[in-house]
């Protein structure tokens, strides 16, 4: 048994950040912002949570798919920034939306959608799950430093939701790499407030070293896509769309070449977005279902990288 | 031999011709950042089939051919 993507939905929060009011915050530009990773401006939360935004876009999702919570067989949430350690965001949102499924979250930071959809494909082939509801949700901008301009410019707020059927026909397929470590992204937990704990403590924001993150990110696509290809049999010809994780359009233009697929097959969006993680894929996905932009067996190629480190590629068919 | 190929790399980096690029070039004349550096080391990578890391040592192109050839033998 396999699966399709019957519905799509995505939220964002209404307050838009431009890179001229980052430089009122910081000290950069609109021109070395643009340059540097390909963003215009962000979404940036006011009052929404993380639970907020998720459940948003999972009510869109459903409505999209003409689904009904209650059919609804498993809910996974991939998010880095859930408003609670516990309960997690899946079971916060399950609540929201009422549904009655199990619900649980994974943590694969940027790669999050293309680990959570590999998880529900599991669930799918042993008939465990019919329905299933994957969101993505992330509010980024309370992991920032936003005194450190090299890194409070690059990630956005939103979240991106699909529905998923069991069906016997389509296509699905990935490859999934995890290089754990902490020395190239990092981002702490709260180190509590135990009057034993002697360890100093965290710095509590996000760190990133850009250079080797962009190198893990373009090693990662062009490694995951050929291998992903040499699992399938399929070639750069097969492929009609390609959605990238949208972390920086340099690394994507860098990347694009050398997997050798046409840069017309690429849908970018990152200039409006930002980075908003394990969303940013998603949300290239609705909008451009809703802009008419796929057609029913269109072959889709994710490709995503981030945290952990991890990295995956996917093939699914529309 | 290294000291072409490099320059050659960066030229077509900077849309530049690869008659203007000098070993005594700095990075900052040419307007590379850091990401630059990290595109061209990536390609000397696969161009010369090494591991390569550059460092914020190297500030001009002799820099980088020196170090390109120290591992290249």
């Amino acid at each position: 048994m396999n699966f399709k993507i019957i519905g799509t939905g995505s939220y964002v929060p209404d307050n838009v950040v431009t890179n001229d009011d980052m430089a009122k915050i910081v000290e950069t530009s609109d021109e070395w912002i643009t340059k540097r990773v390909g963003i215009k401006e962000r979404h940036i939360s006011v009052t929404d949570t993380t639970l907020d935004m998720g459940a948003n876009a999972a009510f869109e999702a459903l409505k999209d798919a003409g689904t009904d919570p209650k059919e609804l067989d498993l809910i996974i949430t991939a998010t880095i920034s859930s408003d609670t350690a516990c309960p997690s965001l899946a079971c916060l949102i399950q609540n929201r939306i009422e549904a009655q499924c199990m619900a649980f979250d994974i943590s694969a930071a940027c790669a999050g959608f293309l680990f959570a959809l590999e998880t529900a494909a599991g669930y799918i082939a042993r008939g465990r799950a019919k329905k299933v509801l994957v969101v993505c949700a992330d509010r980024m901008s309370k992991l920032l430093d936003w005194s450190d301009r090299s890194t409070c410019v690059i990630f956005g707020d939103g979240a991106a939701a699909v529905v998923l059927e069991a069906t016997e026909g389509g296509f699905y397929d990935s490859v999934i790499h995890t290089k754990g470590g902490n020395d190239v992204i990092n981002i702490p937990a709260r180190d509590g407030c135990s009057p034993f704990y002697k360890n100093e403590p965290q710095h509590p924001y996000l760190f990133m070293n850009g250079q080797a993150t962009f190198k893990f990110a373009v090693n990662s696509i062009i490694h995951d896509v050929n291998e992903l290809f040499e699992k399938t049999g399929f070639t750069k010809d097969d492929i009609d769309v390609v959605v990238p994780h949208q972390a920086n359009k340099r690394i994507i233009d860098f990347a694009q070449p050398k997997t050798g697929i046409a840069r017309e097959k690429w849908y970018v969006n990152i200039e409006r977005f930002g980075n908003v993680s394990g969303a940013s894929i998603p949300i290239a996905l609705n909008e451009m279902n809703k802009k008419g932009l796929l057609k029913r067996g269109d072959k889709i190629l994710f490709t995503a990288f981030g945290g952990g480190l991890s990295s995956a590629s996917t093939i699914i068919e529309w | 031999m290294v000291f072409e190929k490099i320059a050659e790399m960066i030229a077509d980096k900077v849309d530049m011709d690869v008659s203007e690029i000098k070993p005594e070039t700095t990075l900052e004349d040419l307007g590379i950042d850091s990401l630059d550096v990290t595109e061209i080391a990536m390609d000397i990578e696969s161009e010369f089939d090494i591991e390569f890391e550059a460092d914020a040592s190297m500030t001009t192109v002799a820099d980088i051919v020196a170090a390109v050839e120290k591992k290249v033998g």
